[in-house]
């Protein structure tokens, strides 16, 4: 299970090989579902373009639960693309896990804290940004009068990245550890991990598809709490 | 060394920026790619969808509209209708009546001038037998006088009857 990981050095930073891997395999499942799913369009839609509808209603759904539609509008295409982005990740380390020469090459990129955080520190940087767009240097100064407020964007962006990493992370970690050691501990241990992996992996499932909406559903508060005057 | 793997995972070999700047341009690009060959054109389709809906709604209304308009034309035509045809029957009526009366009093004057004219036909053909009546009847006076002038006028009496012409006769000058 302690797995190395794949590091290079390159133009001095460290690159982890497996998540440039990995986070191109995800953003590529995503690109395709969603060019695929988007192909035929047509006034009645058939199929695929039901469920990017769907989607595309369930994250009107959340913005619309935070803020006005007026303004939340054009963070629409931001939430789709995080909400699949981070359940094809949540979901990509579900069925296996590859490791080659110790190294571990497969696995969900939001199993790395590095790579949550960066998300979160974007949506945080995101809010910033809509913020003095939206209502001027001066409006966006006026929320910091309470020093709290500073505390609060640390402890926002730390929660939301280490949230996310904290379940899937988990997630592989008790998997790798029922599929990985148990099942090779004898023919008992085989026979006795297969249930318990089973209802894991359903229950993972469960758990990457909350978190992707959670991820999304906490993007809307943050940028509705910057953007909107009333907060 | 498995502990602090457990809590830190992978990063626990030191800073990794290459992944958050990759992960970061990465999200941009599926970002911008998605927007441009996915959301975009769904977008336009929702959209579409959605203008397709509110113009077939308001076509709806617009045409019920409509059908009410012309269900009140037709109405009010009907009504027109009706009483123009009252009016016409009445009138019919009235005219009827009128003719009547006219037919009525044209006979009345045909039959006052028919009898005017029979009673001046009558008058015309009294008088004209009381002149006739009277030639006779002085024709007759003649004729009888002198029957009754032949028979019994005396000798005396014929002389009477000489003088009193001659003087009348006389006296006429």
């Amino acid at each position: 299970m302690n797995h190395e990981a794949p590091l290079h050095d390159f133009m001095g930073l460290t690159f982890n090989l497996s998540n440039v891997l990995m986070i191109t395999i995800a953003s590529l499942v995503v690109f395709l579902i969603a060019v695929i799913g988007t192909r035929k369009l047509a006034m009645k839609p058939t199929g695929m373009q039901n469920f990017m509808e769907w989607i595309m209603d369930f994250v009107k759904g959340i913005i619309n639960s935070n803020m006005d539609w007026r303004t939340g509008g054009q963070f629409q295409l931001l939430g789709m693309t995080l909400l699949m982005y981070i359940f094809v990740s949540n979901m990509l380390g579900l069925p296996f896990a590859i490791s080659y020469d110790g190294v571990l090459w497969w696995k969900s990129p939001t199993a790395d804290p590095v790579i949550t955080l960066t998300l979160a520190v974007m949506v945080l940087g995101l809010t910033h940004y809509y913020a003095i767009k939206m209502k001027g240097a001066k409006g966006y100064f006026k929320a910091y009068k309470n020093p709290m407020t500073l505390v609060e964007e640390f402890t926002n962006s730390l929660t939301l990245g280490l949230r996310l990493y904290g379940n899937i992370y988990a997630g592989e970690v008790l998997l790798g550890l029922l599929a990985g050691t148990l099942a090779f501990s004898g023919p008992a241990g085989f026979i006795g991990a297969i249930v318990p992996t089973l209802v894991w992996q359903g229950y993972s499932i469960f758990v990457g598809s909350i978190q992707a909406f959670i991820f999304v559903t906490l993007t809307m508060v943050y940028l509705s709490h910057k953007v909107s005057d009333d907060h | 060394m498995l502990t602090s793997s457990f809590v830190l995972g992978s990063t626990s070999h030191g800073f990794n920026g290459g992944d958050m700047l990759f992960q970061l341009v990465m999200f941009i690009i599926l970002l911008a790619l998605l927007k441009k060959f996915a959301w975009g054109p769904l977008m336009g389709i929702m959209t579409q969808r959605e203008e397709h809906v509110a113009n077939e709604i308001q076509a709806a209304e617009a045409s019920r509209q409509e059908a009410l308009k012309y269900l009140e034309e037709q109405r009010e035509i009907v009504k027109q209708s009706r009483t123009e045809a009252g009016q016409l029957i009445e009138n019919a009526k009235l005219q009827g009546e009128a003719q009547r009366e006219d037919i009525v009093n044209q006979a009345r004057l045909e039959a006052e001038r028919v009898k005017e004219s029979a009673k001046r036909e009558i008058v015309q053909e009294k008088e004209k037998a009381i002149t006739a009546l009277r030639e006779q009847v002085a024709s007759l006076s003649v004729l009888i006088a002198s029957k009754v002038i032949e028979k019994e006028l005396s000798e005396a009496d014929q002389e009477q009857l000489i003088n009193d012409y001659i003087q009348e006769a006389g006296e006429g000058k």
